[in-house]
């Protein structure tokens, strides 16, 4: 590890300057009344673990304190993309 | 022996030092392995399983057997003494295996230092200074770390007698180290071993500044530093390691590297032995037979495995006399702690068992299985490895990184070869892309050699694979015989490649080994992985200056000192000191006992008047239209609906329900809130809300400021307090009608401006006084100087708040708890839509009878305190059956819970707890049992509330 994290906002950082918040694009749901136990369940525990591809959160908490998306490869750890909270996923080849 | 001339050591000085209880001497240049190889000593070492004597292998750190134990200047273990440079007064010993910690504490200094550059060098060897030099000269920055004290490499030991651009070999390295280090840009470390590499071109390397110095040392200067690298790109110019071949004895003192005994003498001046063997797959063992023989060693006998080294070695052996047996491989080394003599015999390419046909008198042994490209940093990058069949090794492959490997270790074997293939890799490094062009190949020589690793034999007994752990190919055999394939399976049954030096000249004969006993190809089995660090690397020097009062930073309040002053003894909490209790003097002059003082300031709170210094509660101030919705969202009561004047108590949870904080929430004005968190968690809980306002609610207008330190609170508690706080603030109305419960009004206290809180966190009347951090110091004394008030600590709130049954979130919580567990129910809002943790609280596993939940506990022996994090059973569990060999069955039952706080309380004339325990609300009443030590302790089940349930103290 040890990487090399590009804040949208700050430039390339060293990793320990950022927090990791796992998965990106689970929203909290909109109305959690109206989900099943299950659906609800699956909002709290359940996150995706693939090798390659990752989208998933960072916040550069000891910098800019903001948080942001990457795609980063789990297999390699290379960073292919950052982008701000709210913007979609970039597609990637 | 030493020769009276040659070698790179400054003769003119004489350095003494001491081995095993013999004094010995030796020059500036020496390693501890060179000059004791000048003192004759053979054995340096003592192998860890077998006992056996070991000796010196090679002259670097490679090095598996002449681990020692430096004892003066400062204990030091396993250091190989071919990397210990030699000094005046070093005092060692030789290791059964093992080392010794220092027992003192080490008074040498060590730090870190992190920086950047264009192009990381590693090894300055041909190689790496042709490369330095190519990168350096567009003005690029440049980092050269080599592991030696001067630069070199190769050309210090192997290629003396070679001159580059007209220099002799090393001057050449010397002045271009020099020319380097006269560049603005351009970084030389030497004595600086790079040993990690990882993500992002980051590298971490060790430079070890005054251990060659000894009790001379600076004090000022630290002894290692640690560097910390961040490269755009990075040359390996790592060079070889030599590979040794397994044969029976090839363990005993006298049997050494070929290429480190011409290490020894072209570099050191030293004569390793007097009576040679050279036993080898590959044309570069020859060179060291011709420097040590023409240096006056009488060579016996070169046994090449190869049917013939060619025609021009055959005539340059033959002019010096040396019996060459080609074909012929060592059967064994024999001798009584050291090599005395040499057995030989044909080669059977069959691999049948070869058989002793000839004996040499030799005192040294020097073996050369070929050349293994150290592709330690390489393989640690992500790079791939390849197994080349003609080198019969593995060499580098693709990497993903921005990094390339130059010279010999990646299998270049000529000096010119090795300048070419570096420069050009300095030159391609200055694009910043050269990984993505794969290097043009080099045309490789390859001296002709023939992969060899083991002398078949009948018994493997004494053919060592992994010399430091004793491992034999016998052992490996045993590991195939029970079924192992894979090297990483049969490294850890056998522990071949464990060792300190990690199988530096073993990781590759092990493979070997492997793949004959299993008549497969090596390239199909591979290696065992690469990991940091390539070389042990001292505590010490990791740590760095974060020791002692540096590990970790300290938080004090503003009244630190007056604590300190007046007996406080410092609970940890977080961070932050706090006073835990304050130690009085006794009228004998003793000092009060912890359980003293604590009842004591307990009675003060509950009978007169008490006061806490309580400024490290976390403090965050909340503004913005939204921040009453924004509250609401976040905890699991209405905040919204709070009056500016006024203050709730609050908890949040985690959208799973469990209780996350708890806290005070006061209305400041419309649009602005204070909240206080628990004094562990304000960093958490400002991230918390930081999390959520960027990442789910963006569209709330809201700003969150840590105030922390900014305020300084002073909890002043008790019966008495507002008798108290009326002398001090004449302008306040304090009684209950004018300043009820869970208000705020601002007023001068002390004459100074500060934010008065009707909040309790012990159940009493109960101000806490809230002004700058600057002017606390002037409140606090003016309150002391009413004469009427007792400071208190956090045991004594502790106390407190456990007879009300208020929980500390962490202490009383665990993160499988949510407020209904905690007989919180009424902090829960049925009124809002959602928040945090709501859906939660409808989960079948949250609603489900027999939840852990708070109670109160007394034991029946009211003096009986109970441990924290004791268990609680019950009888009435039938005992489960089992049987315990030559014992009565045990007895087991299911733990109910456990004791989350316990304590003596001087209200309750007794000891209580608080428990979290299955279905506890239903149990109240119910006797359970408190298993400590060998006894079973009878408990009472109470409700968590225990003082003053009513609630009718608090008004005063």
């Amino acid at each position: 590890m040890m990487l090399l994290i590009p804040c949208p906002w700050c430039g390339p950082r060293d990793e320990a300057e950022f927090h990791y918040g796992g998965q990106a694009h689970v929203a909290y749901p909109e109305n959690p009344a109206a989900l099943s136990d299950e659906e609800w369940a699956r909002y709290l525990f359940f996150r995706d673990n693939p090798k390659g591809a990752f989208a998933e959160r960072w916040s550069h908490s000891a910098g800019c304190r903001r948080w942001f998306n990457a795609l980063r490869d789990t297999a390699t750890n290379e960073i292919h993309a950052v982008y701000r909270v709210g913007e979609p996923r970039p597609v990637t080849s | 022996m030493r020769r009276e001339s040659g070698g790179r050591v400054d003769r003119s000085r004489t350095l003494r030092f001491r081995f095993d209880g013999q004094d010995y001497t030796g020059h500036p240049g020496d390693t501890l392995a060179s000059a004791l190889l000048a003192g004759g000593v053979r054995q340096v070492a003592t192998s860890v399983k077998l006992g056996r004597p070991r000796g010196i292998f090679s002259a670097g750190s490679e090095e598996p057997n002449a681990v020692v134990q430096i004892e003066e200047p400062f204990p030091e273990p396993m250091l190989p003494a071919t990397t210990v440079e030699l000094y005046d007064g070093l005092v060692a010993s030789s290791l059964p295996g093992q080392g010794r910690l220092a027992t003192g504490p080490d008074p040498a200094r060590y730090d870190a230092v992190h920086a950047h550059c264009d192009v990381l060098v590693v090894g300055a060897g041909p190689a790496g200074l042709a490369a330095a030099r190519a990168a350096a000269s567009t003005g690029a920055r440049v980092i050269l770390a080599d592991e030696q004290p001067e630069p070199g490499g190769g050309l210090l030991g192997a290629w003396p007698a070679d001159v580059v651009e007209g220099l002799l070999g090393a001057e050449w390295a010397t002045a271009t180290a020099a020319h380097l280090k006269a560049l603005p840009e351009v970084r030389v470390l030497a004595r600086t071993t790079v040993f990690g590499y990882y993500d992002d071109n980051y590298l971490v390397a060790v430079e070890r500044r005054t251990n060659h110095l000894g009790a001379a040392a600076p004090a000022h200067v630290a002894r290692e530093r640690i560097w910390r690298i961040r490269a755009r790109h990075v040359v390996l110019a790592t060079g070889t390691h030599e590979r040794p071949i397994a044969f029976a004895g090839n363990d005993l003192p006298g049997v050494m590297l070929a290429g480190s005994a011409r290490t020894y003498l072209n570099r050191y001046g030293v004569l390793p032995g007097r009576r040679a063997v050279v036993f080898t797959a590959d044309d570069s063992a020859y060179a060291a037979a011709f420097d040590l023989a023409d240096a006056g060693v009488r060579v016996a006998a070169i046994l090449d495995v190869r049917p013939s080294p060619g025609e021009a070695l055959a005539r340059e052996v033959a002019k010096r006399g040396i019996v060459l047996l080609a074909g012929h491989v060592v059967t064994a080394a024999q001798g009584d702690g050291q090599v005395a003599s040499v057995q030989a015999g044909r080669h059977r390419p069959e691999a049948d068992p070869a058989v002793a046909e000839h004996a040499f008198d030799a005192d040294l042994l020097l073996v050369s299985g070929g050349w293994n490209p150290v592709v330690h940093l390489f393989s640690q990058s992500g790079g791939r490895l390849r197994f080349d069949e003609t080198l019969g090794t593995l060499v580098p492959g693709d990497s993903r990184q921005a990094v390339e490997v130059a010279g010999a270790a990646r299998g270049v074997d000529t000096l010119s070869g090795c300048l070419a293939d570096g420069a050009a890799a300095g030159e391609r490094a200055l694009g910043g892309q050269a990984a993505a062009a794969a290097p043009p190949p080099v045309d490789v020589p390859t001296a002709g050699g023939q992969a060899f690793w083991l002398v078949p034999a009948s018994d493997y007994a004494a053919h060592f694979v992994d010399m430091q752990r004793d491992v034999t190919v016998a052992d490996l055999h045993r590991a195939t015989g029970a079924g192992l394939r894979s090297v990483e399976h049969i490294k850890r049954y056998t522990t071949a490649g464990t060792a300190h030096d990690q199988g530096k000249t073993s990781g590759l004969l092990t493979t070997a080994a492997v793949a004959h006993a299993l008549g497969e190809r090596m390239g199909e089995l591979g290696i065992t992985t690469f990991r940091a660090p390539y070389l042990p690397v001292s505590f010490a020097a990791l740590a760095g200056r974060d020791r002692g009062p540096l590990h970790d930073p300290v938080r004090v309040t503003a009244l630190h000192d007056w604590h300190v002053a007046n007996g406080a003894l410092f609970e940890n909490v977080g961070h932050w000191k706090r006073p835990w209790y304050y130690q009085r003097v006794l009228a004998d002059g003793r000092l009060e006992d912890m359980e003293t003082a604590v009842l004591r300031e307990c009675r003060a709170a509950r009978e007169g008047v008490a006061m806490m210094d309580a400024s490290t509660l976390g403090k965050i101030d909340v503004i913005g239209p939204d921040a009453g919705e924004f509250l609401d969202r976040l905890y699991t009561n209405l905040m919204s609906s709070l009056a500016v004047g006024s203050i709730r108590y609050g908890v949040m949870c985690r959208p799973d329900g469990m209780v996350f904080d708890d806290g005070t929430v006061i209305r400041l004005a419309e649009d602005h809130f204070l909240l206080t968190t628990t004094t562990g968690n304000a960093a958490a809980v400002l991230d918390w809300m930081e999390e959520w306002l960027q990442t789910e609610w963006p569209s709330l207008r809201v700003y969150c400021t840590s105030v922390t330190e900014q305020w300084a609170t002073v909890a002043l508690v008790g019966p008495r307090s507002r008798e108290v706080l009326a002398g001090l603030a004449p302008g306040l109305a304090v009684s209950t009608a004018d300043f009820p419960f869970m208000t705020w009004r601002e007023a001068e206290v002390a004459g100074i401006p500060a934010r008065v809180c009707r909040i309790s966190f012990s159940g009493e009347l109960a101000f806490e006084i809230n002004v700058t951090s600057w002017e606390v110091s002037r409140l606090w004394t003016a309150i002391m100087d009413s004469g009427m008030v007792t400071p208190y600590g956090t045991e004594t709130m502790h106390v407190l708040r456990a007879e009300k049954g208020y929980p500390i979130v962490g202490q009383d919580t665990d993160g499988t708890v949510t407020p209904q567990d905690l007989g919180m129910s009424w902090v829960v809002s049925k009124k809002k839509a959602d928040f945090i943790g709501k859906r939660s609280f409808s989960r079948a596993d949250t609603v489900r009878a027999g939840r852990k939940q708070l109670v109160g506990l007394l034991p029946e022996d009211p003096d009986f305190l109970l441990p924290e994090g004791t268990q609680l059973v019950s009888t009435d569990v039938p005992a489960t059956v089992g049987t315990v060999r030559g014992g009565a069955p045990p007895r087991t039952v299911p733990t109910l819970g456990h004791v989350t706080s316990s304590y003596r309380s001087a209200a309750l004339g007794r000891t209580f707890a608080l428990a979290l325990v299955s279905g506890g609300q239903s149990r109240l009443g119910e006797r359970l049992y408190a298993p400590v030590g060998d006894a079973l302790v009878p408990v009472t089940v109470t409700s968590h509330v225990l003082y003053d349930p009513e609630g009718t103290r608090r008004d005063g």
